[in-house]
C-alpha cells in the first residue's frame, strides 16, 4: 500500500488526542483507511440510548473526494437505508476537501436529530415518517432497543 | 458564411411562395451547394456558423461590452454574465435595479465594492506560517492562496483541487471554493494560474465554452456528430439553419428540420416513439390476464375457453367473463347473464384503447415509412450518378444532367416534408381545414410516390436522351405540391385554424 498522506496520518492523531463526545472513530489495524466508528443516538431523539456501528473508509482521492460512510447497525431513519446507506450533502456534492473525519461525523450525529424525510433514501420510512410521525418515531425507538442496545 | 444567399440560383421561377416561411428545406446531409431551397423570402434569417475559436472570441466581445458599462474585472463580469446566462441586458437590468450586495451574492461574487475584502487582504499580508486546512501543513503565506472570500489554502491542494473537480467532476464555470459552505465561484483567471497542467487547462477551456454556448439562447451547437461549430442567431426561432458541415436543422429545437409541425408536438411525438408506452397499450387492448395467476395472455384462437399455458396454473376459464370455465359447459351456463353496465364499461374501454392504438400506428405506419424511403434514396444518388455519366457520354454536358440529382434532392425533400406531415396530423383535431390539408397531403404523397418510381425504374439507357422534360415536369409537379402545402400549414398558424387533440 502506498505511504499514507500527512493529512490522513495528522488527522488519525487529532481525532485520537480531542475525540468528540458520542463519537469514537478507531483506524483499522491492518488499513489506516478503515475506521471502525461507534455514535452514540443523541439525547432527546428516538435513537437515544442506541449505540450504533459504522464504518467509514478514506478513498485513494481523500480528501479530494468524500469519505465513504456505512451503518452497520440497522436503523429506522428516513435518509437511512437497509443497507446503512447514508443521505447526506456532506457526503455527497457539498463535500468540500476542508471537511474532516469529525466534522462528517458530527453531521451524521446531526441528522439523527434531525431527520429529513423530504429527501428520503429509505421511501418507506419517510412515507410513514410524513403521514403519521409519531408512529415512525415509535418504529425507530423499537429498532433502537432491539438492535443498537448491548443487552 | 452569414445566410443562404448562395443557394439562392438553384430556385425556380414557376414556385412562387407568398408565405413569409419561404425558406424550408428538407435535404439531409446531402452536399449544401447542390440542394435546392426556396428563398423567396423578404424577411431572411440571419445567423453565423461559428468555429470554436471564433465563440471564444464571441464570449469576449460580450464581456468587452458589459465592462464598457460596468467596469468590473473581467473573470467578475465573466461569472456575472454566467450567472445570467449570458443576457447582458438582464445582467444590466440586474446591477441598475436594487441592492449590489444582494447582486453579487446572487453570482456567487464577493462585492468588489465592499470593503469586507480589504479586511481580507489585510490578514493575508501577515507574516508568520499558515496551516493549509486540507492537507495540513504549515507553510509560508506566499505558498498560500485564496479567492476575495478569505479562505486560504495552499498551491499544491488547490491545483488538486480543481484538478479533480474539472477532470473528474466535469465543473467549468461553477466551480466554488474548497472551504465548506462557501459558495463563492472560482474565476477563469484563477483556474489558469492555479492549474500548470495543459490537459486540464484545455478541458476547462472547453466546459466554459459548451457551457457558454448551452446558456446562451442565441447560440446551438451543430447536434451533428463530432461537428464542433455552433451557430449563433440574432433572434431565437424555429428557423432553418445549415451547418458549415453540411447538416440541416431547427435552431429552436435542434431536430432534423422539421416543417411543417412545430417543435414542441415533434418533441412530444418523439417521447411517445421512444418510450413503449404505445407497448403498453397495445398489452392492454389485446390481452387479458388470467383471472388466477394473472398472466398476461393473448387470445389468438375464436374459442373463448382459455386454458391458462402457465404450467403451474392450467386454469380454465372463459376469455369473456373471466369467470371459471367448469360452470359453461353445464345447465347453469350464466356466462351472458353478467351484469351489463359492468361488462359494457370493460368493452368500451377495450374499445376506445383499441381505436386509440390503431390510429396512433396509422401514423406511425406512414412517419417511419418515410423516413425508411428517404434512407433508400442515398442508394438512389448513386445509381443516378451512374446514369448521370452515362449521359454525359451521350453528348450531353454536366450542367444538363444536373437535372437528375435535382430530381433526387427534391424527391428526398418531399419525403421529409411528409414524414412530419404525420406527426402534424397525429395532433390535429379534424375541421374543414384539417381536411384541406390531408388533401395537400394526398397529393403531395402520390406526386412523390410517382416521382419515387420513375426514378427508380423508368429511367433506362435507351431513353436518356428524352426523359430530361418528363423528369423535370414530374419535380417540378411534387415541389408545387410540397409549397401549397407548407403554405397552407403555415396560413393555418397565422390565422390560427388548428386544433389539437391534446
Amino acid at each position: 500500500m502506498s505511504s499514507l498522506p500527512r493529512r490522513i496520518i495528522k488527522e488519525t492523531q487529532r481525532l485520537m488526542q480531542e475525540p468528540v463526545p458520542g463519537i469514537n472513530a478507531i483506524p483499522d489495524e491492518n488499513n489506516a483507511r478503515y475506521f471502525h466508528v461507534i455514535v452514540t443516538g443523541p439525547n432527546d431523539s428516538p435513537f437515544e440510548g442506541g449505540v450504533f456501528k459504522l464504518e467509514l473508509f478514506l478513498p485513494e482521492d481523500y480528501p479530494m473526494s468524500a469519505p465513504k460512510v456505512r451503518f452497520i447497525t440497522k436503523i429506522y431513519h428516513p435518509n437511512i437505508d437497509r443497507l446503512g446507506r447514508i443521505c447526506l450533502d456532506v457526503l455527497k456534492d457539498k463535500w468540500s476537501p476542508a471537511l474532516q473525519i469529525r466534522t462528517i461525523l458530527l453531521s451524521i450525529q446531526a441528522l439523527l436529530s434531525a431527520p429529513n424525510p423530504d429527501d428520503p433514501l429509505a421511501n418507506d420510512v419517510a412515507e410513514l415518517w410524513k403521514v403519521n410521525e409519531a408512529e415512525a418515531i415509535r418504529n425507530a425507538r423499537e429498532w433502537t432497543q432491539k438492535y443498537a442496545v448491548e443487552d | 458564411m452569414d445566410s443562404d444567399n448562395e443557394f439562392l440560383d438553384n430556385v425556380d421561377s414557376g414556385n412562387v411562395s407568398s408565405g413569409d416561411e419561404g425558406d424550408e428545406d428538407f435535404g439531409m446531409d446531402v452536399d449544401p451547394a447542390s440542394s435546392t431551397e426556396r428563398q423567396l423570402d423578404t424577411e431572411e434569417y440571419q445567423y453565423k456558423v461559428l468555429t470554436t475559436d471564433e465563440i471564444v472570441q464571441h464570449q469576449r466581445e460580450i464581456i468587452d461590452e458589459v465592462n464598457v458599462v460596468l467596469k468590473l474585472s473581467t473573470p467578475t463580469t465573466r461569472i456575472l454574465l454566467n450567472h445570467f446566462k449570458w443576457d447582458k441586458e438582464k445582467l444590466f437590468e440586474k446591477y441598475f435595479d436594487g441592492n449590489p450586495e444582494e447582486f453579487f451574492k446572487c453570482a456567487h461574487v464577493i462585492n468588489p465594492f465592499s470593503k469586507g475584502t480589504e479586511a481580507v487582504r489585510q490578514k493575508t499580508t501577515r507574516n508568520h506560517p499558515e496551516e493549509c486546512e486540507i492537507c495540513f501543513s504549515l507553510l509560508p503565506p506566499d505558498s498560500m492562496t485564496g479567492l476575495e472570500c478569505g479562505h486560504r489554502f495552499c498551491l499544491t491542494c488547490w491545483r488538486e483541487y480543481l484538478t479533480t473537480k474539472i477532470l473528474t467532476e466535469g465543473l467549468g464555470q461553477t466551480i466554488s471554493c474548497a472551504a465548506h459552505g462557501c459558495d463563492i465561484l472560482v474565476d477563469d483567471v484563477t483556474v489558469t494560474k492555479l492549474v500548470p497542467d495543459t490537459r486540464v487547462k484545455v478541458k476547462y477551456q472547453q466546459l466554459i465554452t459548451n457551457s457558454f454556448v448551452e446558456c446562451n439562447q442565441l447560440l446551438r451547437w451543430c447536434p451533428s456528430v463530432d461537428c464542433t461549430y455552433a451557430i449563433k442567431v440574432n433572434y431565437a426561432e424555429s428557423r432553418l439553419v445549415r451547418c458549415k458541415c453540411g447538416h440541416v436543422f431547427c435552431f429552436a429545437c435542434g431536430e432534423n428540420w422539421h416543417e411543417p409541425v412545430q417543435c414542441r408536438w415533434l418533441k412530444k411525438w418523439i417521447k411517445k416513439c421512444d418510450d413503449d408506452s404505445e407497448t403498453s397499450n397495445w398489452i392492454a387492448a389485446n390481452t387479458k390476464e388470467c383471472p388466477k395467476c394473472s398472466v398476461t395472455i393473448e387470445k389468438d384462437g375464436g374459442c373463448n375457453h382459455m386454458v391458462c399455458k402457465n404450467q403451474n396454473c392450467k386454469y380454465d376459464f372463459c376469455w369473456v367473463c373471466l369467470g371459471s370455465w367448469e360452470p359453461h359447459g353445464s345447465s347453469w351456463y350464466n356466462c351472458n347473464r353478467y351484469d351489463e353496465d359492468e361488462a359494457k364499461a370493460a368493452r368500451d374501454a377495450q374499445e376506445k384503447l383499441r381505436s386509440s392504438l390503431a390510429r396512433y400506428l396509422h401514423y406511425y405506419n406512414r412517419y417511419m415509412n418515410h423516413m425508411q424511403s428517404m434512407k433508400f434514396e442515398n442508394k438512389l444518388y448513386a445509381s443516378v450518378k451512374q446514369k448521370m455519366e452515362e449521359m454525359q457520354q451521350h453528348n450531353m454536358s454536366w450542367i444538363e444532367v444536373q437535372f437528375l440529382k435535382k430530381a433526387v434532392d427534391i424527391l428526398c425533400q418531399c419525403r421529409q416534408t411528409l414524414m412530419y406531415t404525420y406527426v402534424f396530423a397525429y395532433y390535429l383535431k379534424k375541421n374543414n381545414q384539417s381536411m384541406i390539408f390531408e388533401d395537400n397531403q394526398k397529393d403531395l404523397e402520390s406526386a412523390t410516390e410517382m416521382l419515387s418510381e420513375y426514378l427508380e425504374r423508368d429511367i433506362t439507357s435507351e431513353n436518356l436522351a428524352d426523359i430530361k422534360q418528363k423528369v423535370q415536369d414530374k419535380y417540378r409537379y411534387c415541389e408545387k405540391r410540397r409549397t401549397v402545402l407548407l403554405d397552407h400549414v403555415h396560413e393555418g398558424y397565422e390565422k390560427d385554424w388548428w386544433d389539437y387533440t391534446e
